[in-house]
């Protein structure tokens, strides 16, 4: 635990595997950014690895103003406590007021421990970040310039604003895909602090046997249409229909969490609160009913088509054109329009 | 020899079957409307400790921590065929955050000083994943989380399989270790029939005490000896118990607050009802491609 520092700087823990960053780490300095120009703070990366100092200069177009970077044989791979270990000795030394982190599966593995070792709050998988200030109703004590960290709860039924005035530092994990990426600046330049590490092979906890890991199928994310087919669409035969407006479209196909339970297509194209969050210039809803959990990462779609036989599908909701009818015969009207059209 | 195994249980309120009237009206969880379930994928970690005991042998104790109420996860635990259950219930610990809450299991899990923690990856009412890694880190133990295969055990090392999602990550480590389990790593077993008639009698102290004040003639003493003979006593800890250190447990011990609660209002959007027809559709196209979002 630190004490609350108010000139303390804007971290985030800028994830690397075998030498190239992950996208969450750049879509958090583009809120990272946001947060210490409102705090008149700068805005560091804290960067782990072995041999992976060329990635300082990826995080400075990014929008990092300074990176601490710690380079060691031991840090190659990542392995929670040796990590934690390094990151917990850069917040002692440095104080830094906020630290983010991607609310990957390796984020999610870190950041928890790191907060333990330090008695500090975190809260989990926030959509949203803003800095504003907080009263104690009982006391009319007022706290300004507060981190908010905004996230869904109960299944995504709620929104809770959480906050930590009194032991920083302020952490958060942010999920995949809610920040935009920013757009890369050539000409900035991040300042590099060579941190000196002390790890020895106590330090690694666990022995990794072997590692299996792939790109996924599909990127949701950078997706301008997306074409989601939910339960109703019925099998995995006439999911075919999907990926067939999809590709007509130059979209890619998403799903709900009960198509993908049902074997119609890979977990990778999954959309919603445990899948990708998605934000594209049009969302295509087929067969989809718009369970809470999966409007959680679509709603904010610039455009929205819903096609569903139930005209009570909370899918209507949220859908700019909403088409009460048969998915086998509106997909291929569909299909036929673009093709004339387009 | 065998290996001890402690599964951390929580009770939650089911999200999945929320409906409107489960909020109230300012915005707050009506705790009251929604049913009490056994977290899913702390079955999964019951599941596998379960496994663990059957081939190696050993024990398996269920830790929950909650209101009196939570027992009924812990009864749901021995009669899927856990050894002994644990409530650790104390008024102060109200208002944990996931750091307070990890401190107080770390508490309850020192006392027992098992070979291998268990628990879900994540709770369904928060999803946070948080209070397993704490939990190890309090008490320095090593942490395998996303558990999907037990690959093997043998003296004091595991080979546990990780999924990352994106692929997976086969990992040794010395125990005593935690484990988080996901809910893909197995299928949790039906109970067997015999098993759960005789827990469903399984109670905690604090409750027999409740059924007491509407029966005065009832001696609490007496009936927890009895349902401690049978094997169905709950045990209860508080946190004087636990030897809790109170600065880290409730409201003190947690760094994060909530500053505000909204319910989720989806917002009605400016829509046009499309004919499933050719001409419908026909029409909506030509919308899409003279605003540039397709074409």
């Amino acid at each position: 635990m630190i004490e609350v520092n108010k000139q303390g700087e804007v971290w985030i823990y800028a994830e690397q595997h075998k030498g190239h960053l992950e996208d969450t780490s750049l879509e958090l300095l583009s809120k990272g950014r946001q947060l210490a120009v409102q705090l008149k703070v700068p805005l560091a990366a804290v960067l782990l690895g072995d041999r992976i100092s060329h990635l300082c200069e990826q995080l400075g177009h990014y929008g990092a103003d300074k990176v601490y970077l710690s380079e060691h044989p031991l840090l190659e791979h990542y392995q929670v406590t040796s990590y934690a270990k390094v990151i917990g000795g850069l917040i002692d030394r440095h104080k830094p007021q906020i630290m983010l982190y991607g609310a990957t599966p390796c984020g999610r593995d870190l950041a928890p421990r790191v907060a333990s070792a330090m008695k500090a709050g975190l809260t989990a998988d926030c959509t949203d970040l803003q800095i504003g200030h907080h009263e104690i109703k009982k006391t009319g004590e007022v706290f300004e310039n507060l981190l908010l960290q905004i996230r869904p709860a109960f299944g995504g039924n709620i929104i809770a604003t959480i906050i930590n005035y009194d032991r920083w530092p302020q952490m958060a994990t942010v999920r995949e895909g809610v920040m935009p990426l920013p757009i890369p600046d050539g000409t900035r330049n991040a300042k590099v602090i060579k941190e000196a590490v002390h790890l020895s092979q106590s330090d690694l906890s666990l022995e990794i046997l072997s590692e299996h890991l792939q790109k996924k199928k599909v990127n949701l994310k950078a997706s301008r249409v997306i074409v989601a087919g939910g339960a109703g669409v019925g099998s995995k035969d006439n999911f075919r229909l999907i990926w067939d407006l999809a590709n007509c479209l130059g979209g890619a196909p998403g799903a709900t969490r009960a198509a993908v339970d049902l074997g119609f297509i890979d977990r990778d194209h999954q959309v919603g609160q445990t899948g990708t969050t998605v934000r594209p210039s049009l969302y295509i809803a087929i067969g989809i009913s718009g369970a809470i959990q999966h409007q959680a990462g679509m709603a904010d779609s610039q455009k929205i088509i819903a096609v569903n036989n139930d005209p009570e599908a909370p899918i209507f909701n949220v859908a700019h054109y909403k088409i009460v009818g048969d998915l086998n015969q509106v997909v291929p009207m569909m299909i036929k329009a673009i093709k004339e059209k387009v | 020899m065998g290996y001890n195994c402690v599964v951390l249980v929580k009770q939650v309120p089911d999200t999945k079957r929320i409906t409107g009237q489960a909020m109230n009206e300012d915005g707050t969880v009506n705790r009251a409307a929604l049913p009490a379930v056994f977290n899913p994928e702390d079955l999964n970690a019951l599941e596998l400790a379960l496994q663990i005991k059957d081939q190696y042998g050993g024990s398996v104790t269920v830790i929950a921590m909650g209101l009196p109420a939570a027992a009924a996860v812990l009864r749901e635990g021995l009669y899927r065929g856990a050894d002994r259950a644990i409530l650790i219930t104390d008024r102060r610990c109200a208002a944990s955050d996931t750091l307070a809450t990890s401190y107080i299991l770390s508490c309850g899990v020192k006392k027992l000083n098992p070979d291998i923690v268990l628990c879900g990856r994540q709770a369904i009412d928060g999803d946070t994943a948080q209070v397993g890694p704490q939990i190890a880190e309090k008490l320095n133990l090593p942490q395998i989380t996303y558990v999907e295969t037990l690959v093997s055990l043998a003296g004091k090392a595991i080979v546990a399989k990780r999924n990352l999602g994106n692929g997976w990550q086969e990992v040794r480590s010395q125990l005593p270790a935690l484990l988080t389990v996901i809910d893909t790593a197995n299928e949790p077993r039906v109970p067997r029939a015999r098993q759960l008639m005789k827990c469903k009698s399984a109670q905690c102290r604090l409750e027999v005490e409740a059924a007491a004040q509407n029966a005065p003639s009832v001696d609490v003493d007496a009936v927890c000896r009895d349902l401690k003979t049978r094997g169905l006593l709950i045990e209860q800890w508080n946190l004087d118990d636990l030897k809790a250190d109170l600065q880290w447990c409730g409201r003190d011990g947690s760094p994060t607050k909530v500053h505000r609660i909204q319910s989720v209002v989806l917002a009605a959007k400016e829509s046009k009802i499309v004919e499933p027809s050719q001409s419908g559709i026909d029409t909506m196209v030509h919308e899409l491609i003279v605003d540039h979002t397709i074409g």
